[in-house]
C-alpha cells in the first residue's frame, strides 16, 4: 500500500514537472561565457528591462565549450569563445548567421576590431566582439628588480634570454599551458612569422623554448593570477585582463606585492572573445536581444570596467572608467597597436604538430 | 492420501505455481539487474567508444567520420562500417609518447599502491584490533573526508606542501629545516595526493577483512612459541590477504587514469595517460585517436586482472 502511494506520488510529482516544463512559455536565454567575466548586475537590468530570464553559466577553457558545441545539443543560446576556436566551429558548422536587422547597436561598433575579427569570421556574419586583449607579461616589479636591476620590462628578450630568465628560476616562472598562445610568440622574437606553420620554423621555436624550458616553473593556464597575487612567482607569459586580477587582487591583499603588465615591443598577440548563437539554440531570438544589449554602450563599458578588458566598442569609450581607456596595457597606443598581430586557427594537420612540439616542450618527451 | 490432496487441493496447486513462477522470476531479476547495469552503462558505451577510434577526425559536428546511422537505410549504414580502419591503433605506435605515458602512469600507480598499503595497513590492524565500542567512530574517521569535496581536499595539499606553505613553514620554525623544501609540482606531491585520496579505499577492505580473523589463532601461534613479528607474516598477513588484493586493486585502477591530482599538484614535466587523452582530445580534437588511447588503457587494465582472477579462482579449487 505504501509502495503503491509512494509510485503515485511519484508519478504525479513527475507529471507536475512535465506539464510545468511545458507551460513555460517565460523567455528564457542560456549564457555561456567566461569565469570571471561579467558584471553580474549587467544581467539583472538585462531580465529587468525586457522580461527575459538569463541562465548564466561559466567556463575556463575554449577547448571544455568547443567540445560541448562539437557534441550538438549543448542547449546554450549565446556562447562565447575566443576567435581562433570560432573560426573552425564556424566550418564546423556549429553556429547560426546573426541577423542582423535584429542588431541595431552593432553601427557601435570599433571598425580597428572588427577588420581583425574578419580575419577569422569573414564579413563578421556570425559573431560580434565582447572583449579583446594581448598575450604579454606580467611580473612582480619588486622581485624582478632585485633579479635583473631593472623594474621596467618591455622585451619578450627578459623570457626567450636563457641567461636573463635565469635569473629569474628561483623566484619562479609561470607560462600559459597554452601552444597558439606562446609558440607564435616565439616565433615573433626569432623574427619569424607568427602565423606560420612550416616544420621547419616550429622546430625553431621548439628550439628557442627549449633552451629556457629549465628554467621555467609551471604551465598552466590559471594558476598564474593567484601565483602572481600572492607573490609566489616573478613572471608569468599571461592574458593581460588575468594579469590586471592579479594586480588588483595584490592591491586588496595589501602586502606589498605590486604587479607590471608588459606587451612586449617586438609585438604580442591579439585575441578576441566573441558573441555567437550556436545553430541548434532553442531561443535564438532572445539570444539576439541579448547580444543586442550587450552592445549599448552604457553596458559594455560598466563590463570593461569591471573585468579590465577591452572592448570592441567604440561609443562605448566615453562612459569607460579614464585610467583604465588611458592605460595603454589595456588600450595600446597607435604604435602598439600596430605590432600586434593576430594568428589563424591552425589546420588539423598543424594542429597535431604544435600539440605534439608543445608536450615535447612541456614533458621534455 | 496423496490421492486426496490431489483431488481435494486444485485451488492450492493453483496459488503455488504463480508463487514458484513468481520466485523463479525474481531470482533471475536478481541476477538480470546487474547484468543489464553492465550492458547498458559498461557494454554500449565501450563499443560508442571503440567505434569512434575506429573512423577519422573531421572538421564537423560530431567531429569525426563516418557518422554511422540509419539515415540512409541499411546500405548506407554498412556503407559507414566499411569506412572504419584500425589506422589509429597502428598512430600510437609510431610515436614512443604514448608509450612512456603508459607505463610513466602504471609506474606511479604501482608505486602509489605500496605506499598505500604501508600506510593503510597499520591504520585498518588498529581499527580491527580496537574495543568494539569505538569500531564504529573509527570507521566513521576514515570515510569522514568523503564528505567534502575532493577537489577541494587535494586543493588544500596546495596550500600545505608550497614553499611558502603550511609544512614548511612549521619545519623552519622547528628549525628542522634551513631552506624551505620543494614538494609541490614534484612527483613526491602526486604520490602525496594519491596515497592521501585513495586511503579509504584501501583501509575498508582491509579492515573488513582483519576484522573477521580469529586472534585466537595468533595465541595459539604465541603459545607455541612463535615470536610476534612471525606470527604476523605466518598468519595474519595470509588471512587478510583477500583485503590486500581488493584494496589494491581499488586503488590502484583509478590511479593509472587520474588526472586531477598530478594536474594539480604534479609539476608540468608529468607525463601521465589521463593527460595525454586529454591532449588528445581537447587540444588536437582528435576524438578517434583519444578514443584508442582510452580502449588500449582499458585493456592494459582489464585483461592481467582477468588473468589474475582466473588463477585465484583456480588456487581456490585446488585448495579444496
Amino acid at each position: 500500500m505504501i509502495r503503491k502511494a509512494l509510485w503515485l506520488s511519484a508519478t504525479s510529482a513527475f507529471l507536475t514537472l512535465f506539464t510545468l516544463s511545458g507551460h513555460a512559455e517565460d523567455r528564457v536565454v542560456n549564457v555561456y561565457n567566461w569565469s570571471d567575466y561579467i558584471d553580474s548586475s549587467i544581467i539583472d537590468d538585462f531580465t529587468k528591462k525586457t522580461g527575459i530570464k538569463v541562465v548564466y553559466d561559466t567556463f575556463d577553457s575554449n577547448e571544455i565549450l568547443e567540445t560541448k558545441l562539437l557534441a550538438g545539443g549543448s542547449g546554450y543560446d549565446v556562447v562565447v569563445p575566443s576567435a581562433n576556436f570560432l573560426a573552425r566551429q564556424i566550418q564546423a558548422g556549429v553556429f547560426q548567421k546573426l541577423d542582423k536587422s535584429k542588431l541595431p547597436n552593432i553601427s557601435n561598433m570599433w571598425d580597428v576590431i572588427s577588420e581583425r575579427t574578419a580575419k577569422y569570421d569573414p564579413g563578421n556574419e556570425y559573431s560580434v566582439n565582447y572583449m579583446w586583449g594581448t598575450v604579454g607579461l606580467g611580473y612582480n616589479v619588486k622581485k624582478v628588480q632585485a633579479a635583473l636591476g631593472t623594474d621596467k620590462i618591455d622585451s619578450w628578450d627578459v623570457f626567450f634570454n636563457p641567461e636573463s630568465l635565469a635569473k629569474l628560476k628561483d623566484c619562479g616562472v609561470y607560462v600559459l599551458d597554452s601552444p597558439a598562445d606562446i609558440i607564435p610568440a616565439a616565433l615573433k622574437y626569432l623574427g619569424l612569422d607568427p602565423n606560420s606553420t612550416s616544420p621547419d620554423d616550429i622546430s625553431k621555436a621548439q628550439e628557442a623554448l627549449l633552451k629556457v624550458r629549465p628554467y621555467i616553473r609551471k604551465f598552466h593556464s590559471s594558476e598564474y593570477i593567484n601565483a602572481l597575487a600572492n607573490g609566489d612567482i616573478c613572471l608569468a607569459i599571461g592574458w593581460s585582463g588575468d594579469v590586471f586580477q592579479a594586480r588588483n587582487r595584490a592591491e586588496e591583499a595589501k602586502q606589498g606585492v605590486e604587479i607590471g603588465y608588459s606587451v612586449p615591443k617586438e609585438g604580442a598577440q591579439m585575441w578576441f572573445d566573441q558573441m555567437a548563437i550556436p545553430a541548434d539554440a532553442p531561443h535564438a531570438a532572445d539570444a539576439l536581444e541579448f547580444i543586442n544589449y550587450m552592445m549599448t554602450p552604457e553596458v559594455i563599458a560598466k563590463s570593461s570596467n569591471y573585468v579590465l578588458y577591452a572592448n570592441g566598442n567604440k561609443a562605448s569609450q566615453q562612459f569607460i572608467d579614464k585610467a583604465i581607456l588611458e592605460d595603454p596595457s589595456v588600450y595600446p597606443d597607435e604604435e602598439t597597436t600596430k605590432k600586434l598581430y593576430t594568428v589563424a586557427p591552425y589546420d588539423p594537420k598543424t594542429q597535431r604538430v604544435i600539440t605534439r612540439t608543445w608536450t615535447k616542450i612541456v614533458t621534455g618527451q | 492420501m496423496t490421492d486426496i490432496a490431489a483431488t481435494a487441493a486444485p485451488s492450492t496447486e493453483t496459488a503455488t505455481l504463480p508463487a514458484k513462477l513468481a520466485t523463479g522470476f525474481v531470482n533471475r531479476l536478481v541476477i538480470i539487474v546487474p547484468y543489464l547495469w553492465l550492458l547498458f552503462f559498461f557494454l554500449v558505451p565501450f563499443i560508442i567508444v571503440f567505434k569512434i577510434s575506429l573512423s577519422q577526425t573531421a572538421i564537423s559536428m560530431p567531429p569525426y567520420t563516418p557518422v554511422i546511422g540509419f539515415k540512409d537505410g541499411v546500405s548506407g549504414f554498412f556503407a559507414g562500417v566499411r569506412e572504419l580502419n584500425f589506422d589509429n591503433y597502428t598512430w600510437l605506435t609510431q610515436d614512443a609518447l604514448y608509450f612512456n605515458a603508459y607505463v610513466t602512469s602504471l609506474v606511479i600507480a604501482g608505486i602509489s599502491t605500496i605506499l598505500t598499503l604501508i600506510v593503510g595497513y597499520p591504520i585498518a590492524y588498529g581499527m580491527a584490533r580496537a574495543p568494539a565500542t569505538i569500531r564504529p567512530t573509527l570507521l566513521m574517521l576514515v570515510i569522514l573526508p568523503f564528505w567534502t569535496s575532493f577537489l577541494i581536499r587535494v586543493y588544500a595539499w596546495i596550500g600545505i606542501l608550497k614553499p611558502e606553505g603550511l609544512l614548511n613553514q612549521v619545519l623552519l620554525a622547528t628549525g628542522l629545516i634551513s631552506q624551505p623544501l620543494v614538494i609541490l609540482n614534484t612527483y613526491t606531491a602526486i604520490f602525496i595526493g594519491i596515497v592521501y585520496s585513495y586511503l579509504p579505499f584501501m583501509v575498508l577492505p582491509l579492515y573488513s577483512s582483519l576484522e573477521k580473523m580469529d586472534y585466537s589463532l595468533i595465541e595459539a601461534a604465541q603459545d607455541l612459541g612463535c615470536p610476534p613479528a612471525g606470527a604476523f607474516w605466518k598468519i595474519t598477513f595470509p588471512l587478510s590477504l583477500p583485503g590486500v588484493v581488493a584494496g589494491c586493486l581499488l586503488v590502484f585502477i583509478p590511479a593509472v587514469g587520474e588526472f586531477v591530482i598530478p594536474d594539480l599538484l604534479g609539476g608540468s614535466q608529468t607525463l601521465m595517460i589521463g593527460k595525454t587523452l586529454w591532449n588528445e582530445f581537447f587540444s588536437n580534437r582528435d576524438w578517434p585517436v583519444s578514443s584508442a588511447v582510452a580502449v588500449i588503457l582499458l585493456l592494459v587494465l582489464t585483461i592481467p586482472i582477468m588473468f589474475f582472477q582466473q588463477a585465484q579462482a583456480k588456487a581456490q579449487e585446488q585448495s579444496k
